[in-house]
């Protein structure tokens, strides 16, 4: 799935010409709206604005949903994973699409079903209101299942795809050693798709850490309680641009400083090869 | 107290249908070519291919029995497993890859640790204990599976291609510390393959599967000795006809004629090493047959030639398609090339002949 680089890169290794130059223009393309962004920054006053304790709220919340809802993805799409992957049933094909239709979708969409749904006078959320006394909409309970419903099908679609490649003997050898079906799930299984996993579960919290539309639309844009950085970074664009800046550094500097430090835990994952 | 599996299992495209048992203490090696259906022999008693029909007793408990719609899982069955390319899990050290069937069972880890180690002793490879299985060789990984299998004290132990994961060096060696791990085992054991060497070396009895079922079995001699298929006779490298016998003379079905010592009336099998046979140029003085005491001469070509050491082993085609083996030194002074006609000719008393 990923592939080491070579460690010593000969002459023989270089590439054509013509790649060379794609592969520089797709980095600068990467590169330069960050330059741009480092440029624009008012350095003088970054610190004052990250210690505003509107900016310190916004980031809190933010991660404390992103990683709610990473949780949340994790907890139910591994099963959703392994259902998909390995029970053929009737109309899996159908099932798969629409777990993963989400990721797909315009995120605001994904906030209007919610909100016809789980709002507090849809189909489902009335119920809840009224049996449970629990509202999503305008809650924090509402960012985390909108960033896990956006979110958990990246987990889902990794996840899939490394137990479909799992060899599947190792999974038989341990069951003959007396394994039940969750104890070699645990001990050879998990294992073996530990580095698609954990790449899936970063790409979950990545896209849960930036949500937007779904977010803005199905819980709204409340400080403090539904108010998360990418909705505070777009409010303060139109207010106080130099804060929207600031908020936007925290972030790149936040999902930089993730990619980068778990780029090597990808890589250093190992699972059962054949012998 | 025994291994007893009436085996029915349909596939796509495949078809096993066998029977048999395995009595404690004995080695029963089930001998096939590749798809005869070794391996879902094997994984039809472990349980992770669930019998379609047919009956799976071990010691007196059904494991497995379609018609009560009786089925106990992989897990729980007493039936250890060594597979083929050993599956070591690569994560774990090689005594935790032992501990894992303990584990599994909800030992304590202390405790499984400590027979875990134990039984890496027992193979001899106590110091490799924290080794892990990509360091090991090909010999070791698979004492390590070995070991892994009979942690559990399975009653049954089951070995598919043990050897043939192996390079030809070290096969000798680990086919023979294999045997000795083996007899200290005093459950059943069956394992498969598709080496005769491994059957001979490794097994007290037997079983010869082709296509789906089994063609026969008996012990390593009578096998040997007495083969009922041409598939059998190629296994064991020796030639067998088949054809009916009256006074004492044979016409195969390829039409060929066979004179052989009490050879009964009635159909027949006749076997003929590959050392009783001679061959000659075929202008020899012996084409008529009366220069030799050798009652059976049949003309032949030949169509290939084996070179194996200081012998030769040279097939011939004609009436009666036949393997010879016979030094290099004749194949030399005979000149003998693939297309040549040469004489095959054979005693009637080296010939055995059975009932078919």
């Amino acid at each position: 799935m990923i592939i080491r680089p070579a460690r010593a890169r000969g002459q023989s290794d270089r590439l054509p010409a013509p790649v060379q130059l794609l592969a520089l223009v797709a980095v600068a393309f990467f590169a330069l709206p960050f330059i741009g962004l480092l440029w624009r920054m008012p350095w003088g006053s970054v610190w004052s604005i990250i210690a505003d304790d509107a900016v310190g709220t916004a980031l809190w919340l933010s991660i404390r949903t992103s990683l709610a809802a990473t949780a949340l993805a994790v907890t139910f799409g591994v099963p959703l994973a392994w259902l998909l992957a390995r029970v053929a049933f009737a109309g899996r094909g159908a099932v798969r699409a629409l777990c993963l239709l989400s990721m797909v979708l315009p995120p605001v969409v994904g906030g209007v079903v919610l909100f016809f749904s789980f709002g507090r006078r849809g189909l489902f959320g009335q119920y809840l209101d009224r049996w449970f006394d629990v509202q999503l909409p305008f809650t924090i309970w509402g960012v985390i299942v909108a960033q896990t419903f956006v979110s958990m099908p990246f987990l889902v679609i990794t996840v899939e795809a490394a137990l479909r490649q799992v060899d599947q003997r190792y999974e038989d050898a341990a069951r003959t050693l007396g394994g039940s079906r969750w104890y070699v799930f645990r001990r050879v299984t998990l294992p073996a798709i530990r580095p698609a996993l954990i790449a899936g579960a970063v790409l979950a919290w990545a896209r849960a850490l930036g949500e937007f539309g779904a977010t803005i639309t199905f819980a709204g844009n409340f400080p403090g309680t539904t108010q998360t950085m990418p909705l505070a970074t777009y409010l303060a664009l139109e207010t106080d641009p130099q804060s929207a800046l600031v908020l936007s550094l925290v972030l790149v500097a936040i999902s930089f400083g993730v990619l980068v430090s778990l780029r090597e835990r990808w890589l250093g994952g190992f699972g059962p090869v054949s012998a | 107290m025994s291994l007893q599996a009436a085996i029915g299992v349909r596939l796509p495209g495949f078809d096993l249908d066998v029977e048999l048992h395995v009595e404690p203490g004995e080695v029963l090696a089930v001998l096939g070519p590749n798809g005869a259906g070794k391996t879902t022999l094997l994984r039809s008693i472990t349980g992770l291919t669930p019998l379609d029909r047919g009956r799976l007793v071990v010691d007196g408990t059904a494991l497995d029995d379609p018609e009560l719609d009786l089925f106990v899982p992989v897990d729980e069955r007493p039936i250890g497993m060594v597979f083929q390319s050993y599956l070591l899990f690569d994560h774990l050290s090689a005594a935790d890859n032992v501990a894992f069937g303990l584990r599994a069972r909800g030992m304590k880890k202390a405790i499984a640790n400590e027979r875990s180690i134990d039984w890496l002793g027992r193979v001899g490879l106590a110091e490799l204990a924290n080794a892990r299985p990509r360091d090991l060789s090909g010999g070791q990984a698979q004492r390590v599976a070995l070991a892994r299998a009979l942690a559990t004290e399975p009653r049954v132990l089951l070995l598919d291609e043990p050897l043939a994961a192996l390079d030809v060096q070290t096969r000798r060696e680990v086919r023979r510390d294999l045997r000795d791990h083996l007899a200290s085992f005093d459950g059943m054991r069956l394992l498969v393959t598709h080496d005769p060497i491994d059957a001979y070396a490794l097994a007290n009895r037997v079983a010869i599967l082709d296509e789906g079922r089994l063609v026969q079995s008996g012990t390593i001699a009578e096998v040997t000795a007495h083969p009922r298929s041409r598939y059998v006779a190629e296994l064991v490298g020796t030639n067998l006809v088949s054809g009916i016998v009256e006074h004492g003379t044979m016409t195969t079905d390829s039409g060929a004629r066979v004179v052989a010592a009490d050879a009964p009336d009635g159909r027949s099998f006749a076997v003929i090493r590959p050392q009783a046979v001679v061959l000659s140029s075929a202008h020899a003085g012996a084409s008529d047959g009366t220069a030799s005491s050798a009652r059976n001469t049949w003309p032949c070509t030949v169509s290939d030639i084996d070179i194996l050491g200081d012998r030769a082993r040279v097939s011939v085609v004609g009436v009666l398609p036949l393997t010879a083996e016979v030094t290099v030194e004749s194949v030399e002074s005979l000149g003998l090339r693939p297309g040549d006609d040469v004489q095959a000719t054979v005693k009637a008393t080296d010939i055995e002949t059975y009932p078919a």
